[in-house]
């Protein structure tokens, strides 16, 4: 056995830190790192964009403490939060598209399909017109109407097992159902309070400050501990149930330990930023096209999600330029012509 | 009697209010080849799943090691005991060698995610199922035979002494079957493996099994040495089909060679 030669030599990195170690193959080390660093680039360019030009040496000042000048207040007050903001958001929903689509076992499973992010409006529209606002307060309603519409969507199409194509028919009928619901509680609701939530249903990051990130940052964080608590579990969930079973998890505690994080993290993307569409549905696939990874992975789905929302943000402010978009408007755009090409090649492979 | 490390004593098992499995208490014996044979909808590849525990018994159990293997933790359970499922899916763009180390997840920790064991287990797997070769392909795109071999290695990454197989010869051609029988024979004499098999061809059956089990009806109607147990009689009675037992020209074995219709001699 201790001759054994490595399967791959070279195709696969060892990562040991301590006691850890993680197998990764160099192809999705690789582009993990390029995104990463698009993304540090582009959020340097981004945070200098705007009425008031911050040119992006600058901005490397700022952030190293030797700026003092006013552009200090415009990139640390102004449009830092902002940009934290979307690759939080971006990330959280990059992660919970792969664990969607991971436990579904379709690229079409991704919460805004399977009607999750409308019940998580839904309930952030609930705790809105009782309560008022508060960014736990939304976050709560938003969790639990995630929670019940994922529990709904997955009673309604359990039959000895869920199987990934029932799971999306009938999430997409309960979503539509929730849209309608959404709709009425906002023209229910007061003038001013059917304004903002009108423009939050669009998704955007827009006027956002350290108020929000704060709260954002700790139910990200809490949720990614979560994620490295249940181990490397999603990879065997992805062989079928009877593989995993063989292997030793227990596959329906495992899916479902696995929805309630990836609710949790498109409730929290929502209290934040309202239900931004596309994200979710194309950060994982785009990720696995480009890293190569076998089924849907987890790290490049989150880089990529981060990617994405920071982009389309960039493209919501400076496309017209006096009169800004919600960046939800970008991602469904972006996202319809995703779906087309996403339904022409899958109908091509049947 | 034989040393045995899994079977079960009074096992019901059934999806739903219906009883697949009924009452069956079996021991399979360690270090041989045993073999579940039936017809359709017999309960054989229900049987297998319930050792395997993906199925939760309705009443009695199965017990590995002496002790009821519901108690046991699911991890403990797979590092014993190895299944080939009927049907698994390989995640898209998944690589060989990614599949194969798939199979070390029961002996991986939270934080020490791979070791220099788990290198070892997977090289070795292949190896000994020939897909060495292959390490770098994409799974997709493999044959058939190619396919299950792979996933047979990643079974035996698992490194359990006990491996079962569900219909693993199921849509491969007569050399691929008989390929990977002769490999789980090859496990079995030179690796110490207890298999247990599900297989539809009686031949093959015959062929590889020191222990045949025959199941109708969720029962077990016969049971032991192919030799002894494969009579004509026995199998009108199981399959309902009219047959004659010669002696397998190669290996002794009972070869069964279904009585000809009228319809087929009627116009020679």
């Amino acid at each position: 056995m201790r001759s054994a030669t490595t399967p791959m030599p070279g195709r696969h990195l060892v990562l040991r830190v301590g006691g850890v170690s993680v197998r990764a193959s160099r192809r999705t080390v690789l582009w993990v790192w390029l995104l990463v660093l698009l993304v540090a680039v582009t959020a340097v360019i981004a945070v200098g964009l705007g009425k008031y030009h911050v040119a992006p040496m600058d901005v490397l000042s700022v952030l190293a403490g030797s700026n003092t000048s006013f552009d200090r207040v415009v990139v640390l007050q102004w449009r830092l939060p902002r940009m934290l903001m979307a690759l939080l958001v971006g990330g959280a929903l990059g992660l919970s598209g792969a664990i969607f689509q991971a436990v579904t076992g379709n690229a079409l499973g991704s919460p805004e399909i399977v009607g999750v992010n409308f019940g998580a409006y839904t309930g952030a529209l609930a705790v809105l017109a009782t309560a008022g606002g508060g960014y736990y307060a939304v976050a709560g309603g938003a969790m639990i109407g995630g929670l019940v519409t994922a529990a709904v969507v997955y009673a309604l199409s359990y039959r000895h097992g869920v199987a990934g194509y029932r799971l999306i028919v009938v999430g997409i009928a309960v979503g539509a159902v929730l849209n309608s619901v959404n709709q009425w509680i906002v023209i229910k609701l007061d003038h001013h309070t059917a304004v903002t939530a009108a423009v939050w249903q669009q998704g955007t990051l827009s006027g956002l400050t350290w108020l929000q990130v704060v709260p954002m940052t700790v139910c990200v964080a809490l949720l990614i501990s979560a994620l490295v608590l249940l181990g490397p579990q999603l990879p065997v969930l992805q062989l079928g149930d009877d593989a995993a079973g063989a292997l030793g998890l227990r596959p329906d505690r495992a899916r479902a330990a696995y929805l309630v994080v990836g609710v949790g993290l498109v409730a929290a993307a929502c209290a934040a930023a309202g239900p931004i569409t596309f994200v979710a549905l194309a950060a994982p696939q785009l990720a696995r096209r480009l890293t190569g990874s076998p089924g849907v992975a987890l790290v490049p789905a989150a880089v990529m999600g981060a990617v994405l929302l920071l982009v389309s943000d960039v493209i919501a402010q400076q496309l017209f330029r006096d009169n800004e978009l919600p960046v939800g408007v970008v991602t469904v755009s972006l996202g319809g012509c995703y779906l087309i090409y996403l339904l022409v090649t899958q109908a091509r492979k049947r | 009697m034989t040393d045995s490390r899994l079977g079960t004593e009074h096992l019901s098992l059934g999806y739903g209010d219906a009883a697949i499995v009924a009452d069956l208490t079996v021991a399979v014996p360690d270090g041989r080849i045993t073999v579940i044979v039936g017809p359709n909808a017999c309960g054989k590849s229900t049987l297998l799943r319930g050792l395997a525990r993906l199925l939760r018994p309705a009443t009695g159990r199965v017990v590995l090691d002496g002790t009821d293997i519901a108690s046991l933790h699911t991890k403990e359970v797979a590092r014993r005991l190895g299944l080939l499922p009927q049907t698994s899916i390989a995640p898209e763009g998944i690589t060989v060698a990614d599949l194969v180390a798939r199979g070390r997840f029961p002996h991986q920790k939270l934080l020490r995610q791979w070791s220099n064991d788990d290198e070892a287990a997977v090289a070795e797997a292949m190896r000994l199922t020939g897909v060495g070769d292959l390490a770098g392909r994409l799974v997709d795109e493999l044959s058939g035979g190619q396919r299950q071999r792979v996933w047979v290695a990643m079974v035996l990454a698992q490194q359990t002494p006990l491996l079962l197989l569900d219909e693993p010869t199921t849509y491969l051609d007569i050399a691929h079957q008989v390929e990977l029988l002769d490999l789980f024979a090859m496990l079995n004499r030179s690796h110490g493996h207890t298999v247990v098999c599900v297989l539809h061809d009686l031949n093959h059956a015959s062929r590889y099994a020191d222990e045949l089990v025959v199941m109708k009806a969720g029962r077990i109607v016969g049971q032991g040495d192919p030799r002894t147990v494969v009579t004509a009689e026995l199998i009108e009675e199981v399959y309902g089909l009219r047959c004659q037992i010669i002696d397998d020209p190669q290996t002794g074995t009972p070869l069964i060679v279904p009585r000809a219709s009228p319809h087929l001699t009627a116009g020679r």
